[in-house]
C-alpha cells in the first residue's frame, strides 16, 4: 500500500514532547545505574593501590573544590538559562548557554589537568586497580561533560537558527535534565571519592 | 594503517572453521545476488530498511532472530557432533575451535537470537494490544534495530575474519584478559554485545514510555492484555540490568586496551568484581527472556481455552514480583566463590521464593484450560510443552538453589541441562506459539498447521533426548565444554543427546517448510477479518496485515478481554460515520546509517584500527545532530484515503463473515 509519499512534513503532536521528557527520564535512570555501579567498583578497588600512589597523595581539595564550584555554578547559569526561555527571550537564553558552556569548559580543563599531573608522577590508569576504577569514574564523568558541552554547543545552534518553538524547547529541557544530574553525580565523586581521602 | 588486521585473519587454521566462513561468505553474496537479481534493493530501502513502522521493524527483528536461531543451532550441532565421538579421541573439532563454537552458541542464542526475537514480537503486537498507532519513539526504534543488527554481524563477521572468543559466552576473567587471551576473539565478543546491548536499553525505554503513555482512552493499567504487563516487566528490567552489562564489559576493554587493572590478577585487579557485575544484569536478563514469553503463553492459553484468564490480577502481580525478584538473586550464578555461608543461604533462598511466583502462574494457566473448550493450535501446543517441560527445569533450579548441592553440580552438564531446560520451553518455545499465534496478524495469511504441529513434536522430543542425558551425566560427574574425555560410561549417553539434537534439526526443517508452504497456498489460507482465532485483544481489531495507522478510529476499552467484549456486545465492526486525518512518522535512513557506524566502529576498535574507530564515531554523532534538527518527522495521511483503505476492510470483513 503506498502512503502519500510525497505529504508534506509536520510537526509531531504536543504529547510527543511529554513523552521525550519521560523517556529521556528513563535514559537517565539508566545512566544512573551506570554511575552506581562504577561507584561500587571504585569502593571494591579503593585500597587496590597495589603499593603505588593512594588518593591521599594524589588529590588536592583546592583543586576539586574549584572544579566543583565550576561545575555547580554552571548548573545555576543553566537555571538562569530555563528561566529566559519561559520569558521567552532568544537572546538571554543563548548568552546564558554560552556562560554555562564556558563554565563547564573550565571544569572539564581542571579536570584534564588533575590527570596530567597525576599521569606526569607515574599515577596513570595502568598503576593500580585503585587508579583504573578512579580514572574510569572520573572519566566517565568528565566524559558526560563533554558530550553535555556539545550537546550546548548544538542547542545553541538550534535556538540561533529555529528560535523557541515547542520542539527547541523540549530538547533544552532535556538538556537541562541531562546538566543538572551531571551536577549531581559530580557532588557523589565529590563524597565518594576526594572527601573520605582527604579528611 | 590497519592496526592487527592482516592476511593472518582469515581461517585457514582448521578445514571446519574454513569451511564454515566460505558458507557464510556464499550465502551472503547468494543474498545481495538475488537482492540485485530482482531488482528489489529500491524496495527493500523505501519499504523495510527506512521504515518506522513498528511492525516492519518487528518483522525485520524476527527475521534476524530466524537466521541467528539458525546458525546457533548449527554451532549447537556441532558441539552434540563432537562429544559423540570424542571418547579418548579428538574428534574433528580442534579444541581452540570448540572453544569458539560454544562461546559463539551462547552469545547468539541470548543476545541475537532471543533478544531480537522478543523485542520483534513485542514491536509487531503491543501498540495494537494498547490501541496505539505506534511506538513513542518509532526513530529511536530503527536506530535500536540497526545497533541489534551491527552487533549481529560483528559475530558472523568473526567467523570470517579473524576469529570469535573462546573465553565462553559470559567471557570470565582473567581468561578473557589480555594476557592469557590477547588475540581479538574476546574483542569480537565485547564489541558485539556492547551494540546490541545499547539497542536493547534504548528499545526498553522505548517500550516502557509506549505503555505508560499511549494506551487507548478506557485501557487503565490493570485492563492491560497480560502481554504489554510482561512487556512492562522486561523493558523495566532492561533498563534497569543492561547498564550492569555496559559496564562489566566496558571495563574488561579498558583491562584489555589500555591496560587497566579492573579484573587482572596483579595489580590490584579483583576479577569476582566482574562476575558480580555480569550476573547482576544476567539473573535479571534471564526474566527478560522468559516473561513476554509468559506473556505470549498467557494470550494463548486464553484463546484456545475460549476463557478468560485465569487469575489475571495474580498473573500481573507475579509477573512484577518476579521481576523485582530477578535482581535479588544473581549471586546463586557462582555459590563457589567461597562467600559466607549467610551469603549464599540469603541468595539461595531468595533464589527459591522466585519459584513462588512462577508457580502462581503455572496454576493460573492450568486453571484457564480447566472446563475451557481447547483447541489443539500450533501456538497452543508450545504452551501445553512448555508448562510440563518448564516445570521439570524449575524443580532442578530449586536444586541448584541449595548451596550444598551446587557446590557438588556447579559448572557441570547439569547445569547446562537446566538452564536449557528453562530457556528452550520458556524463552524459545514462547516466541515459537507467539510466532505461530501472530504470524497471520503481521502479513495476513496464517501458517500450516500440520507442519506447526510436525515441528512442535521434534522440538520437543529432541530437547528431551538432547537434555535429559546431560541431567544424568551431571551427576556422573561431567563438565560443561569438554572438548574430549577419557570415561567410557559417558559416551552413550552423549550419543544419545547428539541424537536428539538430530530430532531438533528435524524440527528446525519442519519450521522452514511450513513457511514454504504457508507462502505458497497463501490464496486459501487469507486472513480477510484480522481475527482468524477468534481473539480476545486489541490486536486481532485491526486488519491483517494492519494498516500503516493500525486503528482508524482509536478504541475505547471497557474490559482487559477488551476486544472479545466489544464483539459481545456487537460494536467491534460498527462503521464509523467520518474519518479523520492521521499523523504517522516519515521514514528516514538514519538508523541504518547509524548501524552501519557502529558496525564499523566495532570492527575497527576490535582490530585497533583507530582512525576508523575516531571516524565512525564522528560519523555516528554527525548523524544523531543532523537528526536532531530534524522538527518536521510526521506525515499527514488525509481522511479521504484512510476511508478508502477501511472501506476496503469492510468489504473483506463482509467476505469473512465477520460483520
Amino acid at each position: 500500500m503506498r502512503l502519500a509519499t510525497g505529504a508534506a512534513s509536520l510537526l509531531p503532536e504536543p504529547e510527543a514532547y511529554e513523552q521525550r521528557a519521560l523517556g529521556f527520564w528513563l535514559y537517565l535512570m539508566s545512566d544512573a545505574i551506570i554511575f552506581a555501579l562504577l561507584f561500587a567498583t571504585y569502593l571494591v578497588m579503593v585500597d587496590n593501590t597495589a603499593g603505588g600512589p593512594g588518593g591521599q597523595s594524589l588529590f588536592h581539595l583546592a583543586h576539586t573544590f574549584g572544579e566543583t564550584l565550576l561545575l555547580l555554578t554552571s548548573s545555576l547559569t543553566f537555571g538562569l538559562a530555563s528561566l529566559a526561555l519561559d520569558a521567552g527571550s532568544r537572546s538571554k537564553v543563548i548568552a546564558w548557554l554560552a556562560v554555562t558552556f564556558l563554565f563547564g569548559l573550565g571544569f572539564l580543563a581542571m579536570e584534564l589537568f588533575e590527570f596530567r599531573d597525576m599521569l606526569a608522577v607515574g599515577a596513570g590508569p595502568q598503576r593500580s586497580g585503585f587508579l583504573s576504577a578512579f580514572f574510569t569514574l572520573v572519566g566517565t564523568h568528565g566524559l558526560h561533560v563533554s558530550a553535555g558541552l556539545l550537546f550546548i554547543l548544538v542547542m545553541i545552534c538550534q535556538v540561533a537558527v529555529k528560535g523557541l518553538a515547542a520542539p527547541v524547547a523540549s530538547r533544552l529541557l532535556r538538556l537541562g535534565f541531562f546538566w543538572h544530574f551531571l551536577d549531581i553525580v559530580w557532588i557523589g565523586i565529590f563524597s565518594v571519592v576526594y572527601l573520605p581521602a582527604l579528611l | 594503517m590497519l592496526g592487527r588486521l592482516s592476511t593472518d585473519a582469515l581461517p585457514f587454521y582448521s578445514w571446519v572453521a574454513l569451511s564454515g566462513a566460505v558458507i557464510t561468505v556464499v550465502t551472503f553474496i547468494a543474498v545481495i545476488g538475488l537482492i540485485t537479481r530482482f531488482g528489489k534493493w529500491g524496495y527493500l530501502w523505501r519499504e523495510w530498511l527506512t521504515s518506522l513502522d513498528h511492525k516492519r521493524i518487528g518483522i525485520m527483528y524476527v527475521l534476524l532472530a530466524l537466521v541467528m536461531l539458525l546458525r546457533g543451532f548449527v554451532d549447537a550441532a556441532m558441539m552434540r557432533a563432537q562429544q559423540a565421538v570424542a571418547h579418548n579421541s579428538d574428534g574433528y573439532l580442534p579444541p581452540e575451535h570448540f572453544d569458539q563454537i560454544f562461546s559463539s552458541h551462547g552469545t547468539i542464542m541470548v543476545f541475537f537470537m532471543a533478544m531480537p526475537f522478543l523485542t520483534g514480537l513485542i514491536n509487531i503486537i503491543m501498540p495494537q494490544q494498547i490501541g496505539a498507532r505506534d511506538v513513542a519513539f518509532p526513530f529511536l526504534n530503527s536506530a535500536s534495530l540497526g545497533l541489534t543488527a551491527a552487533g549481529a554481524g560483528l559475530v558472523l563477521i568473526s567467523l570470517v575474519i579473524g576469529r570469535f572468543s573462546t573465553a565462553g559466552w559470559t567471557g570470565y576473567p582473567p581468561y578473557s584478559g589480555v594476557t592469557t587471551n590477547p588475540g581479538v576473539g574476546v574483542d569480537y565478543w565485547i564489541w558485539a554485545i556492547q551494540l546490541s546491548g545499547i539497542g536493547t536499553t534504548l528499545s526498553g525505554i522505548n517500550f516502557i514510555v509506549t505503555i505508560l503513555k499511549r494506551r487507548a482512552p478506557g485501557m487503565t493499567l490493570l485492563r492491560m492484555p497480560l502481554f504489554c504487563w510482561t512487556t512492562l516487566a522486561s523493558s523495566t528490567l532492561m533498563i534497569f540490568a543492561f547498564p550492569a552489562l555496559t559496564v562489566a564489559t566496558a571495563l574488561l576493554a579498558l583491562d584489555r586496551v589500555f591496560g587497566m587493572h579492573f579484573f587482572t590478577n596483579a595489580d590490584g585487579g579483583n576479577l569476582m568484581n566482574y562476575i558480580n557485575l555480569f550476573w547482576i544484569w544476567g539473573h535479571p536478563e534471564v526474566y527478560i527472556l522468559i516473561l513476554p514469553a509468559f506473556g505470549i503463553y498467557s494470550q494463548v492459553v486464553a484463546n484456545f481455552s475460549a476463557k478468560s484468564l485465569f487469575g489475571y490480577k495474580s498473573l500481573v502481580f507475579a509477573t512484577m514480583a518476579i521481576a523485582l525478584l530477578s535482581f535479588t538473586v544473581w549471586l546463586h550464578h557462582f555459590f563457589t566463590m567461597g562467600a559466607s555461608a549467610n551469603v549464599n543461604a540469603f541468595f539461595g533462598i531468595a533464589t527459591m521464593v522466585i519459584a513462588v511466583p512462577t508457580g502462581v502462574k503455572v496454576f493460573d494457566w492450568l486453571l484457564t484450560m480447566f472446563r475451557g473448550r481447547i483447541t489443539f493450535h500450533p501456538a497452543m501446543l508450545w504452551t501445553l510443552g512448555f508448562i510440563v517441560t518448564f516445570v521439570i527445569g524449575g524443580m532442578t533450579g530449586v536444586l541448584l538453589a541449595l548451596p550444598p548441592a551446587d557446590y557438588l553440580m556447579h559448572n557441570s552438564t547439569f547445569l547446562v541441562a537446566h538452564f536449557h531446560n528453562m530457556l528452550i520451553p520458556g524463552a524459545l518455545f514462547g516466541y515459537l506459539a507467539g510466532y505461530m499465534y501472530w504470524f497471520p496478524k503481521a502479513f495476513g495469511f496464517t501458517l500450516d498447521q500440520r507442519w506447526g504441529k510436525r515441528a512442535f513434536w521434534c522440538w520437543i522430543i529432541g530437547f528431551y533426548l538432547a537434555f535429559m542425558p546431560l541431567y544424568a551425566l551431571g551427576f556422573m560427574g561431567m563438565a560443561r565444554r569438554m572438548e574430549h574425555y577419557e570415561i567410557a560410561a559417558w559416551q552413550p549417553f552423549l550419543v544419545t543427546a547428539a541424537l536428539g539434537a538430530t530430532v531438533i534439526a528435524i524440527g528446525l526443517a519442519c519450521l522452514a517448510i511450513q513457511l514454504l508452504v504457508s507462502i505458497r497456498n497463501r490464496a486459501n489460507n487469507r486472513d480477510l477479518t484480522g481475527d482468524p482465532w477468534d481473539g480476545r485483544t486489541l490486536e486481532w481489531l485491526t486488519t491483517s496485515p494492519p494498516a500503516p495507522y493500525n486503528f482508524a478510529l482509536i478504541p475505547h476499552v471497557h474490559h482487559f478481554d477488551a476486544f472479545h467484549e466489544m464483539k459481545l456486545r456487537g460494536v467491534a465492526y460498527t462503521r464509523p460515520t467520518r474519518y479523520e486525518d492521521i499523523l504517522l512518522p516519515r521514514n528516514t535512513g538514519a538508523g541504518v546509517v547509524l548501524g552501519g557506524f557502529a558496525f564499523i566502529f566495532g570492527f575497527a576498535v576490535v582490530w585497533h584500527i583507530w582512525w576508523a574507530a575516531i571516524a565512525a564515531l564522528v560519523g555516528i554523532l554527525v548523524t544523531v545532530i543532523a537528526r536532531s534538527f530534524c522538527d518536521r518527522i510526521e506525515f499527514l495521511v488525509p481522511a479521504s484515503e484512510i476511508e478508502e483503505i477501511e472501506n476496503r476492510r469492510f468489504l473483506n470483513l463482509s467476505k469473512g463473515n465477520a460483520l
